[in-house]
């Protein structure tokens, strides 16, 4: 018989305002199967906690019901509270009556029956519980990281650092990402690759971190603590293990015009190439699409061009190369797949508007977007830092740079604030300052968003101390009069239309996130915004965590960010991670569902509801090893206890612990309907 | 393929051409023009301009007139009738208030079915029709493509058929024509709207400097697709010459004419009598190619 104690929490004014808490326990105390029932103004405080305690042992409880707050707020506390008096912590329940029932009402007579209604119906429901024990799932110790960019650079070797084993992948022939593109850096003006390069090589030396650069994510089965990851590694036409990298059949390639996406167009490249001198790993890759070899092969014609092979001493180039697959199998995955750039007239997020087609971008040779600048400003670009615009060589000594190029501009389907450029903008006007001392900088500007330390002191300092204009207004077009960009806008500050000419244009463009990114996340059963950026698992208290256990997000892949931004994020990964590996084990509660193995007829229906494919198919063999049946099987590492399935059987088959159909049955009927 | 056709006060008075050059490439086009059933105002100007209702019911109640006869979409050659029949189909269908208010104010029931296209989305549609129509290819013949405000803008309005800051659709068709167009920098610009008697200081200013922009760009000709902005840079042109803003002679033609010219009509059937500065230069060209020549 069950002996069930009811505990009726005032919450101070929370509850005992609406509800008269006192009448609610003498109530509840004359159900049947009720053998103690108390108010107390606030249960979750230690003294109320021990009279849970003290029940248990004084009246011998079988059962507790906490007829208090959401579940979500203490069920934790009273259940630990029962564990503690000896009793099962499953055995214990919570009747929500602040939420459910005094925060949204104000008839006090009302709300007091209806909170003796609710604690009922839990009283019934404890009364078929069952003692339950976590689940015990062993952890794979070991991480994915996804990206090979500052974020994923930073969270591998915070993992490494911390004594698990990483496998990097990096879709790129090197790592390194935007970061190694860019010239120097904001707030401080730090070179980027010098700070940068260390940290890559520091990734290659790693004794714990496996590095799969020119490779990408190609399936990712299991769950928390035990993933399954199948990598493709594509044909880089180089053998890794003799290529000792001295850069002979890059020199000999006859194909040099392929403009360089690390010098986002501005350079060349060969089509045996390294995408720059500092690449992590110093391997040449073959680009297929533009070697002379593979575009007659793709004609069906004999091969011509072995120069490359011809150089090479270590005969490691090998065009019969094809894409490798290997699995590896890890506990914990990091997101950081980071962002490209905003591609006026190119690749839109609404495909009908090009996007700025006033501005020439892609038809005005001098008009350039912000990575590009960073190109020409940097000592290991296309021009050694000197700024030239693309056009003729010339030195641009009227420079215009217009902000929100994309960002904050709902018609072209992004209404975000891309969060770097006012910063970067900034850095350009200075770097330009600092090379064109003759020359004067303009920008164009919406707002300046400058939040972060020393940020605002920095803007402040391009416009005060390094002459920058900066003019409050959009530029409605801008066209080509011979050799001078026309600059049409309004300056709305000054409230009137402004003409001005520009040497060169340089558009902050809007961060995006990288492309695939949808179906990677799809992969990984991660959902992501409107625009594609992974969401978090909650905005404020779990920012580096998704919606599916063991998987975390860092850097611009989640939303724009910036580099400290992405590297704090990239050690937040690192630390949930390691958190993760802590235990050789992992507990997660029992509320899962089972399948009743005699009645399940194997429609599978479960299977195609659940959300987070939990639902495996068995085989019953008989003792010959004949498979008599083929049924269903409820991973409890992945069930996450939506009770989906449960719902869904036609035959009863499935069972969700803690929630089984008797004891919602029994709730039901409390309610006396 | 049967069409409303809302010629709008513009068609019928100023620029008759316009509506003569259309009503004569329309059955080659495989266009069966619908004219609207006692049309009226489509409220553009003065009507929008002092009051919202007024723009809104007035092209509802054409656009109800055309629903009455069974039109499932109708088009307004004109940009500013175009402009306010597409702007009061979008605005009634996002505003289920105003919808309300319109039916009252119309006294009848409208379901605002009636779709609104430009004669650019139409042309663009036709562009294969108009390919293999062409005998007599405008070949040599450098186009200016004169867009204005509101042939492709808003895009909420438009729907989006032609990009509202680089727009192709009239390009297209006159290089289906076999014409040539040329870049230039002004395709967007204002030409003064209807400030062209309240004030002619303004619309001088603006259309000079179109013109200016599509001479140095080589054009032999203006191609445009609204009434007003052809008034303001053909009949305006004398008055550019008075105040020293220009000092040339551009023929300004409308995209139908273009077409029409292409299909061998007859100069006068189009209309192309009626301009202010002639048009000569661009009907006398040298002598047509042959039909078997043209793809």
């Amino acid at each position: 018989m069950a002996r069930i104690g009811v505990f009726v929490c005032h919450c101070g004014e929370n509850i005992g305002r609406t509800v008269d808490c006192a009448k609610v326990a003498e109530l509840c105390g004359q159900v049947p199967g009720v053998v103690h029932s108390v108010d107390y103004k606030y249960m979750c405080s230690d003294p109320g906690q021990q009279m849970v305690k003290a029940a248990i042992a004084e009246k011998g409880l079988t059962g507790v019901v906490v007829a208090a707050c959401s579940p979500h707020m203490h069920e934790k506390t009273f259940r630990r509270a029962t564990a503690g008096g000896g009793l099962n912590p499953f055995l214990c329940e919570m009747a929500n009556v602040r939420e459910h029932c005094s925060w949204i009402h104000e008839d006090r007579d009302a709300a007091t029956v209806k909170a003796v209604d609710i604690t009922k119906t839990i009283v019934e429901k404890v009364k078929r519980n069952v003692p339950l024990s976590t689940i015990r799932i062993p952890v794979t110790r070991r991480a994915l990281v996804i990206g090979g960019g500052i974020a994923g650079i930073q969270a591998a070797l915070d993992i490494a650092d911390g004594g698990r084993e990483v496998i990097l992948v990096e879709k790129d022939p090197s790592i390194g990402g935007h970061m190694s593109q860019l010239s120097e850096t904001f707030p401080t003006l730090d070179c980027s690759q010098c700070i940068l390069t260390p940290r890559m090589v520091e990734v290659y030396q790693h004794p714990r971190i496996k590095l799969y650069s020119y490779s990408e994510v190609e399936s990712v089965e299991g769950y928390i603590g035990n993933f399954k990851v199948k990598i493709r590694r594509k044909a880089r036409s180089i053998d890794e293990d003799k290529c000792n990298g001295c850069g002979a059949c890059t020199k000999t390639c006859p194909n040099k015009k392929i403009p360089s996406e690390f010098d986002c167009g501005l350079g060349k490249r060969t089509a045996i190439y390294v995408p720059f001198p500092q690449a992590v790993p110093n391997l040449p890759t073959i680009d297929r699409a533009k070697c002379l070899l593979f575009m007659n092969r793709a004609k069906g014609r004999p091969d011509t061009c072995k120069k490359c092979a011809e150089a090479c001493s270590k005969e490691a180039i090998d065009f019969d190369q094809v894409d490798r697959f290997v699995t590896e199998d890890v506990g914990a995955i990091v997101v950081a797949t980071g962002y490209q750039l905003y591609t006026i007239g190119k690749d839109q997020a609404k495909p009908n508007i090009k996007g700025y087609g006033e501005y020439g971008y892609g038809t005005i040779p001098d008009v350039i977007d912000g990575l590009q600048f960073e190109r020409l400003a940097s000592a290991s670009g296309p021009t050694s830092g000197k700024i030239q615009r693309p056009s003729d060589g010339k030195e641009p000594k009227r420079i215009v740079f217009l902000q929100c190029i994309g960002s904050r501009d709902p018609q072209k389907g992004m209404d975000y604030c891309s969060k770097i450029c006012c910063m970067y903008v900034a850095k350009h006007t200075m770097l330009y300052h600092h090379k064109v001392h003759d020359g004067q900088a303009t920008v164009f500007y919406m707002d300046i968003r400058a939040a972060g330390k020393g940020y605002d002191e920095f803007s402040r300092r391009a416009i005060e101390e390094e002459g920058a204009r900066y003019i409050r207004g959009r530029v409605s077009k801008m066209w080509r009069d011979g050799d001078v960009i026309k600059i049409q806008g309004f300056d709305t500050l000054a409230g009137e239309p402004i003409e001005m000419d520009a040497d060169m244009v340089v558009l902050a463009t809007a961060m995006r996130p990288q492309p695939g990114i949808d179906s990677l996340a799809q992969k990984l059963s991660v959902s992501y915004d409107q625009h594609g950026f992974i969401n978090e698992a909650h905005p404020k208290l779990r920012p580096v965590e998704t919606n599916t256990a063991g998987v975390y997000v860092a850097g611009a892949c989640q939303a724009p960010r910036d580099i400290p931004d992405a590297v704090a994020m990239a050690s937040a990964t690192a630390s949930k991670v390691l958190g993760l590996f802590a235990n050789e084990m992992l507990e997660r509660e029992p509320t899962v569902a089972r399948v009743d193995e005699s009645s399940c007829a194997g429609c599978f229906h479960c299977e195609r509801v659940c959300a987070y494919g939990a639902v495996e198919h068995k085989e019953i063999k008989d003792r010959a090893g004949n498979v008599l049946r083929v049924i269903a099987y409820v991973n409890p590492g992945v069930c996450q206890g939506c009770g989906t399935c449960q719902a869904t059987c036609p035959s009863k088959s499935v069972e969700l612990a803690g929630f089984t159909d008797e004891q919602i049955w029994s709730e039901i009927q409390a309610l006396g309907v | 393929m049967s069409i409303g056709y809302f010629p709008g006060c513009s068609l019928h008075g100023l620029s008759r051409e316009y509506d003569e050059s259309l009503k004569a490439i329309a059955p080659a086009l495989g266009l069966e023009l619908v004219e609207v059933n006692d049309w009226s105002c489509c409220g553009a100007s003065s009507a929008h301009s002092s009051s919202h209702l007024l723009g809104v019911a007035l092209p509802a109640r054409n656009l109800a007139q055309a629903e009455d006869q069974g039109i499932a979409e109708v088009v307004a050659p004109c940009a500013a009738c175009y402009a306010r029949l597409a702007a009061a189909r979008h605005e009634i269908a996002g505003d289920a208030t105003l919808a309300g208010h319109i039916n009252k104010v119309l006294a009848r029931d409208f379901r605002n079915s009636v779709k609104v296209r430009s004669i650019l989305e139409v042309m663009k549609g036709a562009l294969p029709a108009i390919g293999s129509k062409v005998t007599h290819p405008l070949k040599d013949l450098k186009v200016a493509c004169y867009y204005g405000c509101l042939l492709v803008r808003p895009v909420e309005v438009t729907g989006g058929y032609d990009d509202p800051e680089d727009p192709s659709s009239m390009e297209a068709v006159c290089k289906a024509a076999g014409a040539t167009p040329v870049k230039w920098n002004r395709r967007l610009d204002c030409c003064g709207g209807g400030l062209s008697m309240s004030r002619t200081g303004s619309v001088v200013r603006l259309g000079a400097a179109i013109l200016k922009d599509a001479k140095a760009a080589g054009a032999d000709a203006i191609v445009v697709a609204c009434p007003m902005c052809h008034s303001n840079l053909d009949f305006r042109q004398k008055a550019m010459a008075q105040r020293g803003a220009w000092d040339g002679e551009m023929p300004i033609l409308f995209l139908t004419q273009v077409v029409g010219l292409a299909m061998g009509l007859d100069a006068k059937a189009l209309g192309l009598g009626r301009h202010f500065v002639r048009t000569d230069s661009v009907t006398t060209r040298p002598a047509p190619v042959a039909a078997g020549e043209v793809g």
